[in-house]
C-alpha cells in the first residue's frame, strides 16, 4: 500500500476576502428577516387564516347569537322608555372575540418555537453567529404582527354585530391589538423556553390558555363577580387588553352613560377604575418583562 | 502516483458532472488511498467530554482534522456521534475538554467558530413554506453577507446544486434529495472553512445518496473545503479520507479506511457446516486461527482467503453447506474492535421509527 504524500494545496481563504456585516448590522437585519419570515408564512398560508377564523366566529355567531336571543345586556328592562338604544350581546362580545383571536394566535405562534427548535428552522438559527436576543425579538415582533393581522381580519364581521367602524377606530383597535399581541407572544416565548417538546402543549392549552381566555372578561362583564373570580381576572394580563378594546368599540356607538356604566367598563383595582391608558401601560410593562425574561431564558439555554 | 493521476483525471471528467452511475464509480472518485494529512490542523480536539446527568455520552475524545480532508465519524446509534458534532458546532457546551476550529476556541470564541462553519443537519431544517431562494436569502442575512455578495453567491450555489431553475418554488414541493442539496448550498453560502454533516444521507434512497456523495466529493475537489461527517453507513464511511470509529463515547480506532481494513488481518471467510465444533477445531489446527461462531456460521479472517478455500474444504471433515470469501469491510473492523456489529436490530427499529416520524413531518408541514 504505497503512501502518497499529497502536497497540501493552499486552502482558498475565500472568507477573508468577503466583507461581512458587523455584529450590530447583522443582528438588526436578523430581527427584520425573522419578522419578515413570520409575515410571509402567514400571508401565504391562507388555509390557516381561514381555519383559525372558525373558532372566533363560532363564539361570535353561535355562542353570541344563542345568548343574545335570551338576554340583552342592557336595555331589555321593561321600565325603559321606548326608543332607548339597546345593546346586542354580540356587540359586547365582539371585542372579546378580537382579544381571543389575538391571544390564541400569539401563543400558538410563540410555541411553534419548540417545534422549530427541535426539528426545523430554529436549529439553523441557533448555530448562526447572531445573538439569541435577536432571535427572540424577531420572533416576538413577527408573532405579534400576525396575531394583530388575524385580529384585523375579524374586523370584517364588525358590521354584522352592530359595530360602527371608522378609520380612526380601526387604527386604534389595530394598535391596541398589536400591543396585546406583543405581550402575549413574549409570554408565549417564556413558556416555549421551558418546554422541551410539543408533548406539553395540551397541558399549556388546558391550564394556561383556556383560563386566560375565560378569566379575561372576553365573554362577560367583570362586575359583581365572587371575590375569588374577581381576583383571578385581575391577575390575568389579557384582562387589561380586553377592556381597552371593548371601550373603543362601545364608546364609538354613542350609547347613553347608564348603558356604559352597566357594562362594567374599566378594570377596577383596589376600588379605583383604571383608565384605558393605564391598562395599556400595564400591558406594555408586562410585555417588557416577558420579552426580557424570554431573551434571558434563551440566552441561558445552551 | 500514476494511479493517483488517473483518478484525478476521472474526477475532473465525466463523473463529477453528476454522471456517477454506481457506488463503484464513486469509490473510484475518492482519492483517499494513502493520503497523509499535511499542514496545520483546522479542527483540534482535546479531551472533549459531555455528560448528560450521570450518563457520559462522550468520554474525553481527542483528534485532529486537516484542511481539505473528509473526516468521518463512524459508529452505531447512540455512540456519541451527534453529541460530538453538536459540541463542535456550538449547539452543546462541552462538560470538559477543549477544541479549536479554524483557530478559534470553541467556548470562548463561539461566534467566530460559528462564522467559520457550515452545518448540514441530520433532520431537515429548511423552512418549507419559503422558496429555495428565500431560504438562502435568510441564511445570507443572518450570516451578514452584504446584499450584492448574497445575490451573486445565491445564484452561484443554486446553480451548483442544480436548483437554479426551481429557485422560486416552495421547498415543500421538493423531493428529499432536492431538499438535501438545497441544505448543502445553504451550508456553503457564507464561505465556511469547515462543513459539518450529521448523517447527511439518512432517510434518502440509494440513488439520491449516490448523487449526494458525488456532490460532496466534487465540492472537496473544487473548493478544498474540510468536511466532518458522521454516519453509520459503512459504505459511506469508505468515501472518507480518514475515519474515527466511535463506540460508547470513545474513539476506538482512527485511520484511513484501507488501513483500518488491514487491521482485520486478511479476507473474511464464512463457513456453514454440519458440525461447527469439529470444523472450528480443525481450522484452528491447520490454519492457526480461531473462528468465531455467529448465527450458526463460523467466521474467521485470514490472508489470501481465495487460495485457501480448496485447502479448507480438504481439511474440514464436517460436511460443508456453504463457504464464502470476501474482502474485509469497515463492519468487520468494527466487529474486530468491539465484538459487535454496528447495526444491531434494535438500532434498525429505531431508525425505522425515525424515518417514519420524519416522513410524517415532511407530509404535515
Amino acid at each position: 500500500m504505497a503512501t502518497t504524500v499529497v502536497t497540501p494545496q493552499p486552502v482558498r481563504m475565500e472568507q477573508s476576502l468577503t466583507p461581512i456585516n458587523g455584529p450590530f448590522r447583522r443582528n438588526l437585519n436578523t430581527i427584520v428577516i425573522i419578522w419578515y419570515r413570520e409575515v410571509l408564512r402567514f400571508v401565504r398560508d391562507w388555509i390557516r387564516i381561514i381555519t383559525s377564523l372558525a373558532q372566533p366566529l363560532m363564539f361570535l355567531f353561535i355562542f353570541g347569537s344563542g345568548l343574545s336571543s335570551s338576554l340583552n345586556v342592557v336595555g331589555s328592562q321593561a321600565n325603559l322608555p321606548p326608543g332607548t338604544p339597546t345593546l346586542d350581546f354580540r356587540t359586547f362580545l365582539f371585542p372579546g372575540v378580537l382579544s381571543m383571536t389575538v391571544l390564541f394566535t400569539s401563543i400558538f405562534s410563540a410555541i411553534s418555537i419548540v417545534w422549530d427548535r427541535e426539528f426545523g428552522f430554529l436549529r439553523e438559527m441557533l448555530v448562526a453567529p447572531i445573538s439569541r436576543t435577536s432571535l427572540v425579538l424577531g420572533k416576538a415582533l413577527g408573532g405579534s404582527t400576525i396575531a394583530m393581522l388575524q385580529g384585523t381580519i375579524m374586523l370584517i364581521f364588525a358590521p354584522l354585530v352592530g359595530v360602527n367602524l371608522s378609520v380612526g377606530l380601526v387604527v386604534k383597535l389595530m394598535l391596541e391589538m398589536l400591543l396585546l399581541a406583543f405581550s402575549l407572544t413574549s409570554l408565549g416565548i417564556v413558556i416555549a423556553s421551558r418546554m422541551k417538546s410539543m408533548e406539553g402543549f395540551q397541558m399549556i392549552m388546558q391550564f394556561f390558555l383556556m383560563p386566560m381566555f375565560f378569566l379575561s372578561g372576553a365573554l362577560f362583564p367583570l362586575r359583581n363577580l365572587p371575590g375569588w373570580l374577581a381576583f383571578l381576572t385581575k391577575i390575568n394580563p389579557v384582562t387589561y387588553g380586553v377592556d381597552p378594546l371593548r371601550q373603543a368599540v362601545l364608546r364609538a356607538l354613542n350609547l347613553p352613560q347608564f348603558v356604559l356604566d352597566a357594562l362594567g367598563l374599566g378594570v377596577k383595582v383596589f376600588d379605583t377604575t383604571l383608565s384605558t391608558s393605564v391598562e395599556l401601560l400595564i400591558v406594555a410593562i408586562l410585555g417588557l418583562i416577558f420579552i426580557v425574561w424570554g431573551a434571558l431564558a434563551f440566552n441561558k439555554q445552551d | 502516483m500514476a494511479d493517483m493521476a488517473a483518478e484525478e483525471q476521472t474526477l475532473q471528467g465525466e463523473q463529477l458532472n453528476g454522471q456517477i452511475q454506481s457506488p463503484a464509480d464513486l469509490r473510484m472518485a475518492v482519492a483517499s488511498e494513502g493520503v497523509r494529512p499535511a499542514g496545520a490542523p483546522i479542527i483540534e480536539v482535546e479531551g472533549l467530554t459531555r455528560h448528560y446527568g450521570k450518563l457520559e455520552a462522550v468520554k474525553g475524545i481527542s483528534f485532529e482534522v486537516y484542511p481539505g480532508e473528509i473526516f468521518g465519524f463512524l459508529g452505531p446509534n447512540g455512540a456519541g456521534k451527534s453529541t460530538t458534532i453538536n459540541m463542535l458546532c456550538t449547539l452543546l457546551r462541552p462538560t470538559a475538554g477543549r477544541a479549536r476550529i479554524a483557530g478559534y476556541d470553541l467556548v470562548t470564541q463561539r461566534n467566530k467558530v460559528r462564522e467559520s462553519i457550515g452545518l448540514i443537519f441530520q433532520d431537515p431544517s429548511l423552512d418549507d413554506r419559503l422558496t429555495a431562494d428565500e431560504n438562502l436569502r435568510f441564511h445570507a442575512t443572518v450570516y451578514g453577507l452584504p446584499a450584492a455578495v448574497s445575490k451573486q453567491r445565491r445564484e452561484e450555489l443554486l446553480k451548483m446544486v442544480d436548483l437554479y431553475d426551481r429557485r422560486d418554488q416552495l421547498v415543500r414541493t421538493f423531493s428529499g434529495g432536492m431538499k438535501r442539496r438545497l441544505e448543502i448550498a445553504r451550508g456553503l453560502l457564507h464561505y465556511p472553512r469547515v462543513l459539518f454533516l450529521d448523517e447527511p444521507t439518512i432517510g434518502l434512497d440509494p440513488q439520491t445518496r449516490l448523487h449526494l456523495w458525488s456532490y460532496i466529493l466534487n465540492l472537496r475537489q473544487q473548493k478544498q473545503i474540510t468536511m466532518f461527517l458522521t454516519t453509520h453507513y459503512m459504505d459511506e464511511a469508505e468515501y472518507c479520507d480518514r475515519i474515527a470509529i466511535i463506540d460508547h463515547g470513545k474513539i476506538v480506532a482512527l485511520d484511513t479506511p484501507s488501513r483500518l481494513k488491514d487491521m482485520v488481518g486478511g479476507d473474511v471467510i464464512r463457513l456453514r457446516t454440519s458440525d461447527n465444533a469439529v470444523a472450528a477445531q480443525q481450522i484452528k489446527e491447520h490454519f492457526g486461527v480461531e473462528p468465531r461462531e455467529n448465527k450458526g456460521e463460523l467466521v474467521f479472517e485470514i490472508a489470501g482467503g481465495e487460495e485457501l478455500v480448496p485447502r479448507i474444504v480438504e481439511k474440514v471433515t464436517a460436511r460443508i453447506a456453504s463457504i464464502s470469501v470476501r474482502r474485509p469491510t469497515l463492519d468487520d473492523v468494527f466487529i474486530k474492535l468491539t465484538g459487535r456489529e454496528i447495526r444491531d436490530e434494535e438500532a434498525d427499529a429505531r431508525e425505522l421509527m425515525r424515518g417514519f416520524m420524519r416522513s410524517r413531518r415532511w407530509g404535515r408541514r
